[in-house]
């Protein structure tokens, strides 16, 4: 068990800077998700936590340890790779044993590690298959066991989920979460899709081009992202976006989209006070845009919008509605009991209490 | 079930490509079986049998006479039974020697990457086209310096050094196609250096050791030219100089020349035959890996 600091962090190859004064708290116990798009530094922060690469500058700590030139053997972490690296020789016994026979311990409390963690993991029957006899799902137990077995004070998972199907995912998440409340251990995990980065993480780092986003934890990033990235990356399908500007009319705070104008809820004026009569830009998540016969209870139905139904996909307990009006398309997140057909006029309401307001040029939010 | 309709067996056309190429073939084949013919019918002859006029006849009478000369010697010639044994002591601590260093050489020039190590690489490979007879005599006044002028180690020594490029090549190639996963696993497990290539490396080696061993047999087993110039004592003479000796001042035995030949080249033949299908796996290891 140990906390983690990544203290001013630069990695460069070459001319390419791949970490970009890389800051980072982890607590002790906490289950930390790296996300962002590829190439985002996600896993070569991941890479110099474990010693596989060397920081350029900056330091990495473990626990009270700075573990730079510390070698991958000596930093008490264990690994499970995407491709899950196991020696194809060796059994899945000796797969998991491996790492612990090196560290010189007795026989027989390895053989009570793989025995344990191969029935946590429900593998106790595979123990004496090759990996190349195993499923892709098998495999992955395996490689969690490898690294169950040595009590590492940290766990560090580099998409680990991505080489499996969709419904295998699902399910090794979530016993991926089960064990993590568990072990009681840090967790490090990257991942590139947001679904998991949200239903898993007690905290989540954003991150993109080398730079940390935000670090949050998975509602506070929904709720309030600290930029357009952010709010763009968190949630599926992503905030609508648009270009507008802040005015004032009858009394009120209007967003003008040029085409229409909706207004600012009064409590959320004070905060965007400063940039009244600039241009910024307007997001709105779709799950916040509803058909106007099925407004939730306790929805402001004061933003209304006639608009043109151009796609609308059925999901069963929701329907997404690509909506436009005068150019300006946004997809919406629709009770099931939408009639909203293709082609057709549909009445929209905009929920402007979860509204986000982003600076212009900056993109930062404002709300 | 459904029926499913069978095209019923008509007259096959004849593919006239099909016969162009497979006559070519045959052709081909039979053009360089020919020397293979020679060989062994003139091996199995008696030496007044052989002539240049009678080349092409099968032996009149099957006699392993000849054999016997060649391996023993006698009447004019000096059998090659020494000097197999010879070549034997070379070939076989050559092979192991070079096989080892090339797998080390593989494992860290794709595996412990360092500055410089792609020049140091083709540094290496550039030991692949000096020509022998480039460096022979500073190799003799080398050889000569350590003392090992003369000895079969020297000739090991001599092979072990020739056979580090392609050797380095081929496990780097091999080792490639290893997933650094595997060693980046292994580095977090608390495997060092020597243990990832022990426990890790070197039992998924078996098939580039298979190439490179028979590469590197077969080639130290055919060479001559170092066998000649390195060993000046007939008594250590490899085989393949034995085989060049058999053929006397005077006049050559022809049958007997061939029944030496046909023993030099039967170790490389068996190890062939008999590894030849892990040869082609090993070599196409790296591109049907799935």
């Amino acid at each position: 068990m140990a906390s983690i600091k990544f203290d001013h962090v630069w990695k460069r190859f070459g001319d390419f800077a791949a970490l970009k004064d890389f800051t980072l708290d982890v607590a002790d116990q906490e289950f930390l998700v790296l996300v962002g798009p590829s190439g985002c530094g996600k896993t070569t922060a991941l890479r110099c936590l474990a010693g596989l690469e060397e920081v350029t500058s900056g330091t990495i700590m473990i626990g009270d340890r700075v573990v730079n030139d510390i070698p991958p053997k000596d930093r008490d972490i264990a690994m499970v790779f995407q491709s899950y690296a196991l020696y194809p020789h060796m059994s899945v016994y000796d797969n998991m044993a491996f790492g612990l026979k090196l560290r010189k311990i007795p026989k027989a409390e390895i053989d009570r590690r793989v025995k344990e963690a191969a029935e946590m993991l429900q593998i106790g029957h595979l123990l004496d298959r090759k990996p190349k006899a195993l499923s892709g799902g098998q495999r992955q137990r395996v490689a969690l066991g490898r690294a169950i077995v040595r009590h590492p004070s940290v766990f560090l998972m580099d998409e680990p989920l991505s080489n499996l199907d969709a419904k295998l995912r699902v399910q090794t998440r979530a016993e991926i979460s089960k064990l993590h409340q568990r072990l009681k251990t840090t967790f490090i995990y990257v991942t590139h899709d947001q679904t998991e980065a949200m239903t898993m993480g007690t905290r989540i780092a954003v991150m993109r081009d080398g730079v940390l986003q935000q670090l949050d934890t998975p509602q506070n990033l929904y709720d309030h992202p600290a930029n357009m990235f952010v709010a763009g990356f968190i949630g599926s399908p992503s905030m609508n976006f648009f270009e507008a500007t802040l005015v004032r009319g009858d009394g009120q705070v209007l967003v003008d989209f040029g085409p229409f104008q909706l207004p600012v809820p009064p409590s959320r004026i004070d905060a965007i006070a400063d940039h009244i009569g600039m241009p910024i830009f307007f997001g709105i998540r779709p799950e916040d845009i509803h058909d106007a016969h099925y407004v939730p209870r306790g929805v402001d139905e004061s933003a209304r919008l006639m608009t043109t139904v151009n796609v609308v996909e059925p999901l069963g307990s929701e329907v997404y509605a690509y909506v436009e009006n005068g150019g300006k398309e946004m997809v919406a997140r629709l009770d099931p009991r939408t009639k909203a057909r293709t082609g057709e006029v549909l009445e929209i309401i905009i929920d402007m209490s979860k509204m986000h307001i982003f600076d212009r040029d900056t993109e930062r939010a404002l709300i | 079930m459904s029926s499913v309709a069978i095209p019923a067996p008509g007259r096959r056309r004849i593919r006239w490509s099909r016969v162009v190429v497979y006559s070519l073939i045959l052709a081909f084949l039979l053009f360089f079986l020919l020397p293979v013919y020679l060989l062994l019918i003139t091996s199995f002859k008696s030496f007044d049998q052989v002539s240049l006029s009678r080349m092409w006849d099968l032996p009149t009478s099957f006699s392993l006479e000849s054999f016997n000369r060649a391996w023993n010697g006698g009447e004019g010639v000096i059998g090659m039974r020494g000097s197999f044994w010879n070549s034997v002591q070379m070939v076989v601590p050559a092979t192991v020697i070079s096989c080892i260093l090339g797998s080390l050489n593989g494992y860290v020039l794709s595996k412990w990457r360092f500055p410089g190590s792609e020049t140091l690489f083709t540094l290496i490979l550039f030991g692949m086209f000096i020509p022998y007879q480039s460096i022979l005599v500073p190799l003799v006044e080398v050889l000569r310096e350590i003392r090992l002028y003369a000895t079969i180690p020297g000739l090991v020594l001599v092979h072990v050094v020739y056979g580090i490029p392609i050797t380095t090549l081929i496990f780097r190639n091999y080792y490639a196609t290893v997933p650094n996963e595997l060693v980046e696993a292994a580095k977090i497990d608390g495997a060092d250096f020597f243990g990832i290539y022990r426990s890790v490396m070197l039992p998924l080696s078996a098939p580039g050791f298979v190439v490179v061993a028979i590469w590197q047999f077969t080639s130290i087993w055919n060479e001559f030219l170092f066998g000649l110039i390195i060993t000046n004592d007939p008594q250590l003479r490899p085989v393949t100089v034995a085989l060049q000796n058999l053929s006397g001042s005077q006049f050559t035995q022809w049958n007997v020349q061939m029944a030496g030949a046909l023993l030099v080249a039967l170790p490389p033949l068996l190890v062939y035959i008999f590894l030849g299908k892990y040869f082609l796996r090993g070599l196409l290891a790296g591109s049907l890996k799935g």
